[in-house]
Formats: structure tokens, sequence, C-alpha cells
């Protein structure tokens, strides 16, 4: 409608301002895609409400205190996952020492040092291919490099180390996305006023990329905290009722007590793994309940 | 390292007003430059000298080389893949791009001013002190900070929240944060790419009448797309136009009233009464 009109236009007027158009056109295809993608949302969240309710359903009236503090039985009734549990804090917490640091520090040098040439563009392109090697390849790697040729041994260090290498191609690739993420403008201002790489790197680059890498790290710990194959082949205990005491203790972790319980025959074990499952979601949750606590905390450093 | 024969200690800001001599004197020197992305000759053979304590623009269609120019002169662009000099760029006699010359070096004696400001993502203050403690300023930071946002004109505007964000500013006032920023680490010359393109008119009044008095100082070079901002703000101006093969080429170089009044090329002549460009 103009401004410029001197008459008003009467009610009705505005239906069809000027010529037909092929608009309600593309008004219906609008809406017909608005609800297909509602769908395909919606969908992804009923599958996880499904697998929710089945798992709280068989494994809520087995959780208990006793779940967490005992060591596992023979008897379901008081059979408990204490050294799985701890035992994945270990593991995890290796691994995210060891992958974090390499993982980050290898994300800079491919994106703030690195030249443009043939030889940065295949080691890319073959980190990204490592991101989808399935786990268990890792497990083999790590059985032969680590457990044997390490002779380090079926022990915790050892699969901290497997998880770390299985996740170093993700923790690589979300920190170089964060990285690449820093406007340019950042960094040609101070390297304008004579700051060296490195300087450029920790105090503008960084701080600037932490939310982003956070968010790599919170995925790749999702990642590492379920994996059961790997730690299969280097060889965590399914039955293990003492704590982990050290780097060179044997272990177990929480998805292998899960895969223990949930292979036995009996009722009770069966929902004594969806117990377990539950704790995993928890434990799983408390970490990258961190982990967003200390992006929030890394986002109000930058004052953008 | 020769370069660092000039150095100013940079605990101190002020340095002595040029004498007469000084004036004519050349301080960077530019020969026969050409530079290339990648097998694209974006310049060719420019040939200038920027006088000490004088401020130079650089003038043109876009597309022109200008800004390449600016950027090789503290080796900013080092940091474009697939560029590549040909020529001399002296500074103070030493040749910037020697093998034995640190670029860090080079950019911490000439700083630049960018077309969009961008400041850091940090406070004001920290604004300013980021580049002197990089550089090893060891004083007062809090003297620092009013030093230089006083000779950047913008203290009285900012003083009550130096603990505020540099990204909340208008503008204008970031330019200026941008400039105190360069003037903090007590640099040589200051180099300016299209400081006001992003700006409004009142702005870019404010940061040119900014540029005489850091010329009492320092030495600068302006990028513009304003005639009307070199002809008021320069003493010098060159004129750069467009080549064969899209090459960018230095047609002259001269003070500035006379490359306006009466410049020696038809192209300039063409560019400044608007024929063209």
């Amino acid at each position: 409608m103009s401004s410029q009109s001197v008459a008003r236009p009467k009610a009705g007027a505005y239906e069809t301002v000027g010529e037909k158009t092929n608009l309600p056109g593309r008004k219906t295809a609008a809406n017909i895609m608005e609800k297909v993608l509602f769908l395909a949302t919606a969908s992804a969240i009923l599958v996880l409400l499904a697998l929710a309710w089945d798992i709280l359903s068989s494994g809520a009236g087995w959780l208990s205190l006793h779940l967490l503090t005992d060591v596992p039985s023979r008897k379901a009734e008081i059979a408990g996952m204490r050294p799985a549990i701890l035992g994945t804090f270990w593991v995890i917490g290796l691994t995210a020492l060891i992958a974090f640091p390499v993982g980050v520090g290898a994300a800079i040098y491919l994106e703030e040092y690195a030249p443009n040439n043939r030889w940065t563009r295949l080691l890319k392109l073959n980190i990204a291919n490592l991101a989808g090697v399935p786990s268990v390849v890792y497990g083999l790697l790590g059985l032969g490099v680590f457990v044997s040729l390490l002779n380090l041994g079926r022990t915790v260090i050892s699969g901290a180390l497997t998880l770390a290498l299985l996740i170093l191609p993700v923790v690589i690739i979300a920190s170089q996305e964060a990285i690449r993420a820093v406007p340019s403008s950042l960094r040609q201002a101070a390297y304008a006023l004579g700051a060296t790489r490195w300087q450029v790197a920790r105090d503008h680059v960084l701080p600037a990329a932490t939310p982003g890498i956070l968010t790599g790290i919170i995925l790749s710990i999702s990642r590492a905290i379920g994996e059961t194959a790997p730690l299969l082949v280097v060889g965590a205990a399914a039955y293990v009722t003492f704590n982990p005491s050290g780097l060179t203790s044997r272990y177990t972790v929480i998805p292998m007590q899960i895969y223990e319980w949930a292979r036995r025959p009996q009722a009770e074990f069966s929902n004594l793994s969806a117990a377990a499952i539950i704790v995993l979601l928890v434990v799983l949750l408390l970490l990258n309940g961190l982990a967003i606590l200390l992006r929030q905390r890394a986002s109000a450093k930058v004052r953008w | 390292m020769k370069v660092s024969e000039s150095s100013v200690s940079i605990t101190t800001l002020d340095r002595d007003v040029a004498t007469a001599s000084s004036l004519a004197q050349p301080i960077v020197s530019i020969k026969d430059l050409n530079v290339f992305y990648g097998s694209f000759h974006a310049v060719g053979h420019v040939t200038f000298d920027v006088p000490q304590n004088q401020i130079t623009a650089l003038i043109g269609p876009s597309g022109c080389g200008k800004s390449t120019v600016l950027r090789c002169i503290n080796r900013m662009n080092d940091l474009v893949p697939a560029a590549r000099i040909e020529g001399r760029i002296d500074y103070h006699g030493v040749d910037v791009n020697a093998p034995t010359v640190d670029p860090v070096e080079v950019r911490r004696r000439i700083g630049m001013v960018f077309q969009k400001p961008n400041p850091f993502p940090k406070s004001i203050a920290e604004n300013i002190t980021w580049g002197a403690k990089i550089n090893g300023f060891k004083g007062n930071t809090s003297e620092l900070v009013e030093k230089s946002l006083r000779q950047a004109a913008l203290w009285d505007e900012v003083k009550d929240k130096l603990n505020e964000s540099g990204l909340a500013l208008s503008g204008g006032q970031q330019q200026r944060l941008c400039i105190a920023r360069a003037l903090a680490i007590n640099p040589d010359v200051i180099l300016m790419d299209e400081p006001c393109s992003a700006l409004d008119p009142i702005s870019t009044l404010r940061i040119e009448d900014l540029m005489r008095d850091l010329a009492r100082h320092y030495t600068i070079v302006i990028v513009t797309h304003n005639m009307q901002q070199a002809a008021r703000a320069s003493d010098q101006t060159c004129f750069f136009s467009l080549g064969e093969n899209r090459m960018g080429v230095l047609v002259e170089c001269a003070p500035t009233r006379q490359l306006f009044t009466k410049p020696a090329d038809s192209r300039t002549e063409d560019y400044i009464t608007g024929r063209f460009g």
C-alpha cells in the first residue's frame, strides 16, 4: 500500500495488490514444508522418549544406593556397580587429560601455523577420515600398541590411551571449526600490534574459540563414555569386585558392566542393566553439565 | 637487527617534534614494488617515498592495489595466502622484506588501523594495554591508557567506562579506540586502510582532525576512497589506477595541492574531475 495514495483504499481492496502473482502457491508449499520439518523433529524426539520410557520402566525399580556403592555379585539383589562407576571416572578423566591438550594443540597448529599446502590438506582430510573409523579398530590398535608393544597390559592407562586416540579426531575437527570461526579481523588487529603467532593464538584466538571447542569436547566425552567395543578388545574386565587403584590397575567401566549384566539370562539382571544405563546417563549428563558450565564461563570472558 | 636502531623507548609516548630538516626525509621508501597473488600480478612497478611527519594519501578506483601496497609496508600482506612481492620497501633505509628482518618487529614500528573498526572483545583498557604488554611494557598501565586515549581524542567519552567492552562503543568511537590501541605501542608510522569508510560524516571529520594532530608526532599513510578526504587531510597524494590485465599501477605522486590543481597525468585529471571512477 502506497502512503502517497490520496484516497484511502476500501476494505477488501487489500486482497489483490496489483497483478495476480504466484504467491498462493508459494504459501502452500511453505506450509507443507513446515509440517514435514516438524514431523522430522517429532520423530527423533518420539524415538528418544520411547527408549527413555523403556529403560526407566524396567530399571527405575532397581535403582538404589547400594547399586552405586556395592561391588558386583552373582545375586542380582545385592549386586552393585561401584568399581564400574569409579573405573569410568578414571578412564574418562585420563582420556580427557590426554586427548584435549593434544587435540586442541593439533587444531591450533593446523589452523594458525601450518602452511596451506598439499600436505596440510592431506593431513586434514585424513583426520576427518579417522573420525569415521569404527571404534573396534581403535581397540585393535590399542591392543597391539599399548597392551602388547608398550607392555602396559590390560590396565586403566591402556584403556584411556585407546579412548584418547578414538576421540582425538573429533576433538581436533571440532576445535578447528571453532578456531576457524574466529573472525580474521581479530587476528589482523593483533598481528598489526607486533604480536607473535603464539601471542595471537593464546590471547585472542583461543579465548574466542573456547566456547566452540568445549562444545566439541562435550560431544567427544559423550562418545567416549559409552564406548564398549574398544575397551573390550584392550581388556577391560567384565567382572571386577575391587576399585581401580591407579594407572596400572585392572578395571571395568559402566558400559562393560551393562553389557555383562544384559547378557545374563535372568530377568533380574536385565532390569539391573537398565538401572545401570540410567546411572550411565546421569554420569553423562553430569559431565556434560560441567562442560556447559565451563563453556558459559568462557563465553562470559570474551566480551563481544 | 637494523630496524631496532630507530627504536624509541616504548615508555615515552611524546617524541621530539620533527625538525625542519627531517621533514623532507623519507621514512618509508618504496622502489619498484610488484605484488602477486598466485599468478595474478596485482600491483606493478610502484615507486614512491613517504616523508616523515606528513600524511600521505593513496587514492584511486577500487581494486587498483592501494590497500595491497599499504599492507606491504608493515608486511601484513604476508598473512594473505599465496601473496608474493618483488622490489624494495625501505624503512629507515632497511629493507623490511630482508630475510634477517622479523615481520613482528616491522609491525611493532609501523602500526595499522583497519577499514572496519576491530577492537578486541575485551575491555577498553585492555584494548590499549594488550599491545604494549606483549611488547614488554613495564610502566604504569593506567597512565598509558589515559595518554593513548587522549591522543586519540577519546578519553573524555570513555574515561568512566574503561572496564566496559570495546565493542560496546559506537563505530566512530571504536575506530578511535583502534587508533589509540595503535598509538599505545608508540609506532613510527601509522597505516590507515580506509579508516572512515564505515563511519558517518561527523565521525569522519573527527578522525581527520585527529590525523592532523597525530602527524606532528607520527607519519601517516592513509588509503581513502574519498577524494575530498585526501584533499582536506593529506600533505602528499598518490593516485593509483588500473593498468593492463587489471594490474594496479601508480600514476603519480605529488604534494596534495599540486595533484588536485595541476595533475601531471591526464588519468589523474579524469579521476579527480569525476570523468572516471
